[in-house]
């Protein structure tokens, strides 16, 4: 069996497993490569259709790029499609360094909206290889109230058996690709011919690895103008993917603090 | 952690499957500083990463600390103690890797069954001061629990014991040993010290007496688990998807392959047909899309028949369907505060199935640390053992031995999982119930129909249950010649099972008489429901009265209130007594004092059957014994109150059921004609 279609063949698993055992889901659409791979996949499980919200928690901050994005396959894609704002800055725990504290505006708006439409599982596109709290994860991870992830009490988890009953107040984080790849995502983007944001290919010698707020997000030096040129540059780069993310570099525990706290 | 890469450009990526590697050992061993240096020896780590993980060693105090990189909360590096799995990719000129790092300490063993369950083999690390522990050897045995019988062992801090060849030698015996005894032969046995970087990627003079392999020598030794496309095929229900006119059943393929035009059998329940149809997104591809897929896949298929299927079931070939059965003997691993006993309730999960049941004995707790029993009690939180199941019903499953991946399961406490296992032996349905050939049921019949010809009822009943070792099932529905059968049964003290099924839809008066034969009989009558689901989505399609539409309505009506709750109330039994006459209709002319119900895989008594409507109602006014208050209205047959009316004088006493079809095909399927 063939790389791609093992990962893949584990994500469909996953995403259906969640839609039977869970009671009102959402997709969490963060307009990135990863979100976009995932309701790929997710049109695979379910023969077309997303059968659940794909929502945005936008920060009002993202690229011109993605929003037209955005707008333009939550149509073509057929999305039942859910646009939710965050707060103001000054709602934020204001002793997160500056990056974070902005970052920390999404967990905020993400908790108001889980509030809001009552759901009690959000599919994530967080993947191990990105960052080492998330190597940690659960493929279905519970949040307390409040969203808090208690890493110290994670529960076990194991032969594709997931702990699907969150408890009162509290809900689940479903993880269908935590266990792919930035190169992975890459070759199935092209294997399956995936739209992309053109802000991942290469302009002017930069291109942005990973998307997130216009005024935290920085591109890194890169000539790579095509996915066959992404993925040949992965394959002998040392950076890593989230270097150009300001919020995890403030603090030896920077990014950990706003895991626990809810941040996906 | 970022993808790492050695300098050697690899081109076919995406062929390549990486090979999932676990470590364990005790607490303190020393096996986050052997990922460490594993990365950092073959020039896996991500730029910068070195220098941070110094600086982060310096605010503590503490010399260089490679720990670090996968102790990535807070309180891991503050403690110095890993508490929960993590992962880390790698990368050799000829390999893909994720090592999973399983924390050491007592406390985590949930933490270090969740990473050691995703690997494809293990590297067991041991102190070479401390030697084998008692949680070496719980490791060890986990890893057999868990089916990992790809490994190697690293004898680490050899520093430490001034690289003595005796020293390792003498541990390399005793841990030899003991895997041995669990069917796991290491690979190899390095001695190392990943703090000096001996043995990792070289062979350094200190410990030049080593014949074997290094480290990184001995991962290449170990390979991807291959998907069991060779095994029967298995393929869980995960869910029946009913997005448009297609009614895809959608599910991974565990082992085996499915292709079109396959007759399969979907279990427990034995219902056959044929795959139609592999369905695949996006449609276009669909030309290219394979008429069969196999082991590893998630898949959606479609039926020739419309089936009732759900989530649970399991598809199997109609040549090597799954056991079916009632009970198991399993090995375990148990990991809730409160210990595993004789009397637990569990709910097993096995592929998608929920399985409830409860803990009927525990053979033996063992200890790990000699693979000695340490009593039978009850088995602790974080110990191992083998413990007897009995289920709440029939169950497919297979033994670990035949199919590593259906023959194991989780098992969950209040929504939690508490624990896993294997099976290493099944309880099959005990005959009867599908399991016993329809010859075999035919013959039991026909040996004691001439016996059961001379006899009265009552004693009728009485050989029935000296001749049958299992349970046998009444279903009463409180007509006169149930209520006749009831007294019997009541006054001679049989063990007999005395069902009905509630449709939801009887008379008031119906329930009235159930509360009125509890009382004057003594004894509670278990009722059997529709299922709320399949209830819920009959009336959604036909509407609440929608069964006098059609024929075919009404049959969808009794089987979702009747007949399926029948199937439930005959589980596990091997016997089935009904008050069914030979005189009661044209439909039931040939119906037999006993006979073999193969549907049910049981034998079925009418003890009444050649009795008449008026023998009947003379041992009813004789004995007292309570009867429907329909019956003085001209009601005669009484089923569901909207579909029983009463007589008119000179009709057949089934008349008024379902009056408005059909006289010759009015059955609502619980007693199938032959």
């Amino acid at each position: 069996m063939e790389r791609l279609d093992e990962l893949e063949a584990q994500s469909i698993f996953i995403l259906r497993e969640a839609f039977a055992r869970l009671n009102k889901l959402a997709l969490l659409w963060s307009l990135g490569k990863d979100s976009n791979v995932m309701i790929w996949l997710a049109r695979k499980a379910f023969f077309g259709r997303v059968p659940f919200p794909a929502m945005h928690v936008d920060t009002g901050k993202k690229f011109p790029e993605m929003y037209a994005f955005r707008d333009r396959y939550a149509k073509e894609w057929g999305l039942d499609f859910i646009a939710e704002e965050c707060p103001p800055i000054d709602a934020v725990d204001p002793s997160l360094p500056p990056a974070a504290r902005s970052a920390a505006r999404k967990t905020e708006g993400l908790k108001r909206a889980l509030a809001k439409h009552g759901f009690d599982g959000v599919i994530a596109g967080i993947r191990r290889d990105e960052e080492p709290t998330r190597a940690k994860e659960r493929v279905f991870s519970p949040r307390g109230a409040e969203g808090i992830w208690d890493v110290r009490d994670q529960p076990p988890e194991f032969w594709n058996h997931f702990n699907a009953s969150p408890p009162p107040g509290a809900h689940l984080r479903i993880h269908p690709i935590l266990h792919w790849t930035e190169a992975d995502i890459w070759a199935y983007t092209r294997r399956e011919n995936i739209p992309i944001i053109p802000l991942y290919l290469s302009q002017n010698g930069k291109r942005y690895r990973s998307l997130g707020d216009m005024d935290i997000t920085f591109p890194v030096v890169s000539d790579a103008t095509s996915i066959d040129e992404i993925i040949a540059e992965l394959d002998s780069t040392k950076v890593p993917e989230r270097s150009g993310r300001a919020m995890d570099h403030e603090s030896e525990d920077a990014f950990e603090r706003l895991r626990t706290a809810g941040y996906l | 952690m970022n993808v790492l890469v050695s300098p050697q450009a690899i081109t076919n990526l995406q062929e390549r499957q990486a090979t999932r590697i676990v470590i364990v050992g005790d607490v303190d061993h020393g096996k986050s500083t052997l990922i460490g240096r594993l990365l950092y020896e073959t020039g896996s780590l991500p730029d910068g990463k070195f220098e941070s993980l110094k600086a982060m060693s310096a605010r503590r105090g503490m010399p260089f600390e490679w720990s670090f990189l996968l102790d990535a909360l807070q309180t891991e590096r503050d403690q110095g103690i890993t508490i929960d799995t993590s992962q880390i990719r790698f990368r050799t000129a000829l390999r893909d890797f994720v090592l999973i790092d399983a924390p050491g300490h007592i406390e985590f063993l949930r933490n270090m069954i969740t990473g050691a369950a995703q690997a494809d083999a293990a590297l067991l690390l041991i102190d070479a001061i401390e030697g084998v522990r008692e949680q070496t050897r719980r490791h060890g045995y986990l890893l057999h629990l868990l089916g990992i019988r790809q490994a190697a062992v690293v004898i680490n801090k050899m520093d430490k014991v001034g690289y003595s060849p005796e020293r390792y030698r003498e541990i390399a015996d005793e841990i030899g040993a003991y895997l041995g005894a669990l069917d796991i032969e290491p690979v190899a046995i390095v001695p190392i010290s990943a703090r000096e970087g001996d043995g990792i990627t070289v062979k350094t003079p200190a410990i030049g007496w080593h014949e074997g392999p290094t480290v990184a020598e001995a991962l290449d030794l170990f390979s991807v688990a291959p998907p069991l496309r060779d095994l029967d095929l298995r393929l869980p229900v995960q869910a029946v998807y009913k997005f448009d006119d297609r009614r895809i059943i959608a599910g991974r393929i565990e082992s085996g392959r499915i292709a079109v035009g396959d007759e399969i059998v979907v279990q427990p329940g034995n219902k056959v047909a044929r795959v139609k149809s592999i369905e695949s997104w996006p449609v276009a591809r669909e030309a290219l899309a394979p008429s069969s897929l196999e082991a590893g896949r998630s898949v959606g298929v479609t039926l020739d028949r419309e089936l009732f299927i759900e989530r649970g079931q399991i598809i199997a070939p109609v040549s090597a369907p799954s056991p079916i059965v009632n009970g198991l003997r399993a090995r375990v691993f148990w990991l809730h505060p409160t210990p595993l006993a004789a009397g637990t309730p569990v709910v097993l999960r096995s592929g998608t199935a929920e399985i409830r049941g409860h803990v009927s004995a525990i053979v033996e707790a063992l200890d790990p640390a000699d693979l000695q029993s340490a009593g039978v009690e009850a088995i602790g939180q974080n110990r191992i053992g083998e413990i007897d199941i009995v289920l709440a019903r029939p169950a497919a499953l297979d033994t670990f031995a035949n199919n590593p991946l259906t023959g194991r399961f989780a098992i969950e406490v209040e929504g939690r999982i508490a624990g896993g296992g294997i099976a290493v032996e099944l309880k099959p349905v005990a005959r009867g119930n599908r399991a016993r050939d329809a010859g075999e049921l035919q013959s039991l019949a026909a040996t004691l129909l001439p016996r059961l010809k001379e006899q009265t009822a009552a004693e009728r009943l009485a050989t029935l249950r000296q001749s049958i070792d299992g349970r046998i099932v009444f279903t009463t529905s409180f007509g006169i010649e149930d209520q006749a059968i009831l007294h019997m049964i009541a006054k001679i003290g049989l063990d007999i099972d005395v069902v009905t099924l509630d449709t939801g839809r009887l008379f008031p008066q119906t329930y009235d008489l159930w509360a009125e034969t509890e009382r004057h009989f003594g004894l509670r009558i278990k009722a059997f429901y529709p299922r709320h689901d399949q209830l819920e989505a009959l009336v959604e399609r036909q509407g609440i009265n929608g069964f006098y539409e059609s024929r075919e309505a009404r049959q969808a009506c009794c089987f979702v209130r009747k007949v399926e709750p029948l199937d439930r109330a005959l589980a596990n039994s091997e016997a089935w007594i009904t008050g069914l006459r030979a005189d009661q209709s044209a439909n039931r002319g040939d119906m037999a004092l006993i006979s073999a119900d193969k549907a049910h895989g049981l034998v079925k008594l009418s003890p009444l059957f050649d009795w008449s409507r008026d023998d009947v109602v003379a041992f009813i006014a004789a004995n007292g014994i309570p009867v429907n208050a329909l019956h003085d209205k001209g009601f005669a047959s009484i089923g569901c109150a909207p579909c029983t009316r009463a007589l008119r004088p000179g009709e057949p006493e089934r008349a008024g059921r379902w009056w408005w079809e059909d006289e010759t095909k009015k059955e609502c399927g619980l007693h199938p004609g032959r």
